[in-house]
């Protein structure tokens, strides 16, 4: 106890007992270090999760495995680390299916807490969605992976008594779980088991039947995304010479679903024809660009080499381009055609096909009969999309809101219930 | 391990009844002994065909005849790639870099060699296998390729090899005073990351025990790197001497060669060598007479896992344990195997501590370069006339190394293989060397290719040994995501940064490629890359990135193309390509109707 070394925590001094980790010498001096697979009592630090990075002598290093010994300079709230920190919890929620709210360890989780603590609402990488599962098969155990972290905490703590390990990491990178020994796990005590499920830091490990013993902390919901503007476009209205904007449409590969629906505000229309003018559409019947347009609606995606002539054409067009509808969007029914090989859409389209006459033997195909691609793509594959408009098809007074929306430049103010087709 | 590997070898797979006898064999549970097995690629818990083929991928083999080989084998024995034929007598599997990169495109089957693949051998090879003949008398051993080595008195490590001559040199010197010389030496790993071997071996000399190992790193996962492969094959006595001098030096009598499961073919030749030795009094018990000087061998097979390079991870699996790397709480040379101070060294770096002391002090400092003196094994594949392994002298010019290999065009290098750096023009007059080193956080933090520029020139190469260019014709990008690829599927998986944060990099990387991304989407790889680096566990995943950030420093106009940005119709939709099915479906429709 009386083998005291002097270290630095953020330029600070202090004076802390030789050879003790430095997530712990920082906590007896009141300083927190962020971690989530470091747990209290433990023999070897872990050193899996990385949220306790700090920077120990200019070096970026993990707190729980830096034991602290004389003149040691440390950083630990720099802005840089701290983002790190984060970025590290966001990649777990990113990595993980987490759903909080029907969670049994809602409320008691670590990762949970830890986001809140560093005032996470979204995270900044893309979802990986990774298939992960749930292991019922054991007879008192559910293994959760969806919410696992992969901590390593029940890999290294939990054991029988002749020292076999109940759980184990399998596979590796981004496939790597963590499973449970059916046989060995029947060997563990009651109290064994709910050891386990309480070391876990998430809700990854659950004992059947007891997961409720455990009152649910507190919830706390915060209001997100309240400060967040959708970006818009600076100085974009322009108007036609008489005082209208321009608007062209076009249906691609698509079922026309989308400009029905566009008709479908009844009376509206003639509010929107107040404003808005139409060149290029099936709605004026007008075949080719006349004029330059401020909004292009595209209704469909690409199957064929017209489509992609038709789309480019747009883009030159239109300042504004955007897609309405799913097929536009991911490419929607008609990409079904992708899974199987073109050779056997045309065979069963034209020769093989309940409809074909007998003894039929020819694909249609002409120099001025467009061509069909390999694949249906979705618009934004060939250009550069401005705007997209989900839904199948979106409801007409949700598409005129966002091109007026869009026109005159106002905030988008759409209500759930508009964009919620269940 | 080495059980696993009998059980592989023989029934092609492991099943569920071989496991659960194994794992009351070793007293421990089954699902950890599955944690293992499924931690390395060449077990299999499925049946993986009488002859398992694995085909390499790395980008240099792409660029080589990778397409056409694997359409030729998918075709010949009918099944898609990851798949075993119905009748288990082929599985063909890919895998990353099997070491053989100067003789792509080349595949292992059982770990024999196939090197320089086209179609054609492809159904020669298939159909003799059909008609049973043996795989032995159908593969070719690797070449050795040595295409270039120094004048006599310079050379290092290929000239003639006599056995005995390094090791008789410690007869009556002190072990201390070995240390003192290789420190003299300013020997430094090899393998990549050039710790000083002096100091190591020091270390575990210090750390007291009852028992000490030397192990030999033949691991040689990086890609772009086979020197490794072509030293044990021309002088696998050296090894065994420059291990049996570690051994001397720390006070270990057991030595093991941790050697790449890729490298199968070497295993012969090195027992018989061992073999030799034995039967010379070079190893054994009272080696050449000393009193109490003991040292023996045994080879150790991996068992594919690139992870495995690092040492602590190596040590794990050794001990049969999943390859992941340690906290590093304990250094090996303190705890290493079994809890007993280790040392760890590359092929390479024993090899040259026995030629130190075979050639004297004063005549390797003589070689190479004031911080780096002696040679230096390098690798060379990818776009030039002559690859190959080249023996070059430390602080040789990179343009000069460029006409040695007659690389036509070189546009970028990648120096130390995928976790090493992108080179471009701009570095062609810095040397090979490890002269005036820059700390690695400030290197990868420059951001402006002229403030680059300034600082960089001066600053020496210093190489692990993968050398791989590419011309003007080559894209960047593939290679970069090939790069990424790799890492997804190396990734040990015990921390998330790597885990997660290479497989979102590649994601990224996809999307550049369709030329989906824009401008952000370059600051958010950048930011991305720093947290790996920053996070990591080990050097995997701290140096994963490396690739990526330099290239985006020196080539920033081949991302700049593909970005949204600058242009509003996608730069890689080619509407011919996009209609060719159509286009042959039509003509061979019309030709069978005329």
């Amino acid at each position: 106890m009386n083998n005291l070394v002097n270290i630095k925590i953020d330029g600070n001094k202090y004076q802390v007992e030789a050879g003790k980790n430095l997530v712990d010498a920082a906590k007896e001096n009141g300083i927190y270090i962020p971690t989530l697979c470091h747990f209290h009592n433990q023999d070897h630090a872990l050193g899996t999760c990385r949220i306790c990075t700090v920077i120990v002598n200019g070096k970026t290093t993990t707190s729980c495995t830096t034991k602290v010994n004389e003149g040691i300079e440390v950083e630990i709230n720099t802005p840089e680390l701290i983002d790190t920190r984060k970025a590290i919890i966001e990649m777990l929620f990113a990595e993980g299916n987490h759903f909080c709210p029907s969670c049994e360890k809602s409320g008691n989780c670590d990762l949970q807490n830890l986001a809140y603590d560093m005032g996470i609402t979204v995270t900044r990488f893309p979802h990986v969605y990774s298939n992960k599962v749930v292991d019922f098969n054991s007879d008192r155990m559910i293994m959760e992976s969806n919410r696992c972290i992969l901590c390593m905490r029940c890999v290294e703590e939990v054991k029988t008594d002749e020292g076999k390990n109940i759980f184990s990491f399998v596979k590796r990178g981004i496939n790597t779980r963590v499973q449970i020994d059916y046989e060995e796990e029947k060997k563990l005590t009651q109290s064994e088991a709910m050891h386990a499920m309480n070391l876990c830091p998430v809700g990854a490990i659950l004992v059947k039947g007891m997961v409720y013993k455990e009152p649910f902390g507190d919830r706390k919901y915060d209001l997100v995304g309240k400060e967040k503007e959708a970006a818009r476009k600076e100085n974009f209205v322009k108007k036609g010479a008489n005082n209208k904007f321009i608007v062209a449409t076009t249906s691609l590969a698509g079922c026309f679903g989308c400009h029905m629906s566009l008709l479908d505000i009844d009376t509206d229309i003639v509010d929107v024809l107040e404003i808005v003018e139409f060149n290029k559409s099936p709605l004026t019947d007008i075949k080719k660009f006349s004029k330059r347009c401020d909004v292009g609606l595209i209704e469909g995606g690409c199957a064929n080499s017209e489509n992609i002539e038709v789309l480019k054409e747009f883009r030159k067009k239109c300042d504004i381009l955007i897609a309405f509808g799913e097929c536009a969007i991911m490419g929607g029914i008609p990409a079904m055609r992708n899974f199987v090989p073109l050779k056997e859409c045309l065979e069963e389209a034209y020769i093989n096909g309940l409809t074909s006459e007998i003894g039929a033997n020819i694909i249609p195909n002409h120099e001025d009969i467009p061509k069909l691609l390999n694949n249906v793509y979705p618009c934004n594959e060939i250009v550069k999309i401005d705007y997209y408009i989900p839904g199948c098809p979106p409801d007409a007074n949700h598409i005129w809101k966002v091109v007026k929306n869009i026109l005159l430049n106002e905030e988008y103010s759409i209500t759930h219930e508009e964009f919620k087709y269940d | 391990m080495n059980i696993l590997w009998d059980i592989q070898k023989k029934r092609r797979c492991i099943s569920r009844d071989d496991m659960t006898k194994i794992s009351k064999a070793f007293n421990i549970s089954r699902i950890e002994l599955e944690g293992v097995i499924s931690f390395y690629h060449f077990y299999h818990l499925k049946h993986a065909g009488k002859y398992t083929i694995y085909l390499n991928n790395s980008i240099i083999s792409k660029y080589k005849d990778f397409y056409r080989v694997k359409k030729a084998f998918e075709k010949e024995i009918g099944i898609k790639t990851g798949h075993v034929t119905k009748d288990g007598l082929f599985g063909l599997f890919e895998t990353s870099c099997i070491g053989l990169s100067d003789q792509e495109t080349s595949a292992l089957i059982n770990f024999n060699a196939f090197t320089n693949l086209t179609p054609e051998k492809v159904k020669t090879l298939i159909s003799k296998l059909r008609q049973g003949e043996s795989l032995e008398s159908l593969s070719n051993f690797p070449e050795n390729n040595i295409q270039y080595t120094p004048e006599e008195n310079k050379t290092v490590f290929f000239k003639p090899y006599h056995q005995g001559n390094a090791l008789k040199k410690i007869i009556g010197i002190e072990p201390d005073s070995v240390i003192d010389l290789i420190k003299a030496s300013k020997l430094s790993g090899r393998g990549g990351a050039f710790f000083p071997t002096g100091l190591k071996w020091q270390f575990c000399r210090d750390n007291k025990s009852d028992q000490k190992y030397i192990i030999c790193n033949a691991d040689e996962g990086e890609p772009g790197t086979f020197k490794d492969r072509v030293l044990m094959n021309e002088h696998p006595g050296l090894l065994i001497e420059g291990m049996t001098i570690a051994g001397y030096a720390v006070g270990a009598t057991e030595g093991t060669i941790y050697l790449r499961a890729e490298y199968f073919y070497l295993k012969n030749k090195l027992e018989k060598t061992i073999k030799k030795f034995l039967e010379k009094g070079l190893l054994g018990k009272n080696i050449l007479g000393i009193e109490g000087f003991d040292f023996n061998l045994n080879i150790h097979m991996g068992a594919g896992a690139y992870v495995c390079g690092e040492e602590t991870a190596l040590i794990a699996s050794m001990e049969g344990k999943r390859g992941e790397p340690t906290t590093k709480e304990f250094f090996p040379v303190e705890k290493g195997y079994l809890g007993k101070p280790t040392v760890v060294n590359n092929v390479e770096t024993l090899c040259a501590a026995a030629r130190i002391l075979e050639m004297g002090l004063d005549n390797y400092l003589a070689i190479g370069t004031k911080a780096t003196p002696g040679t230096k094994l390098m690798s060379v594949s990818g776009d030039c006339n002559k690859p190959g392994i080249y023996e070059i002298e430390w602080g040789m010019k990179l343009k000069y190394f460029l006409d040695l290999i007659e690389a036509k065009d070189p546009h970028f290098i990648l120096f130390n293989g995928f976790s090493g750096e992108c080179l471009s023009s701009q570095d062609f007059d810095r040397e090979i060397s490890g002269e005036n080193l820059l700390a690695e956080h400030i290197q990868f933090q420059l951001n402006d290719p002229i403030e680059y520029a300034r600082k960089m020139s001066a600053v020496g190469l210093r190489s692990g040994g993968a050398f791989m260019i590419f011309d003007k014709t080559r894209d960047l990008l593939p290679i970069l995501k090939n790069i990424t690829d790799f890492f997804v599927a190396e990734s040990c998986g015990i921390c998330v940064p790597c885990r997660t944060g290479n497989f979102l990099l590649n994601k990224k990387l996809h999307k550049i490629k369709l030329c989906h991304a824009d401008k952000n989407d370059l600051e958010e790889i950048k930011e991305w890359c720093s947290i790996i680096k920053q996070s990591s566990r080990c050097g995997l995943g701290k140096t994963s990135t490396n690739c990526l950030l330099t290239a985006m420093l020196k080539f920033p106009e081949e991302f700049n193309k593909c970005l949204l940005a600058e242009s509003d119709i996608n730069q890689a939709f080619n509407l011919e390509k996009a209609v060719d099915n159509y286009d042959k479906i039509i003509n061979e429709i019309e030709t069978t109707y005329e």
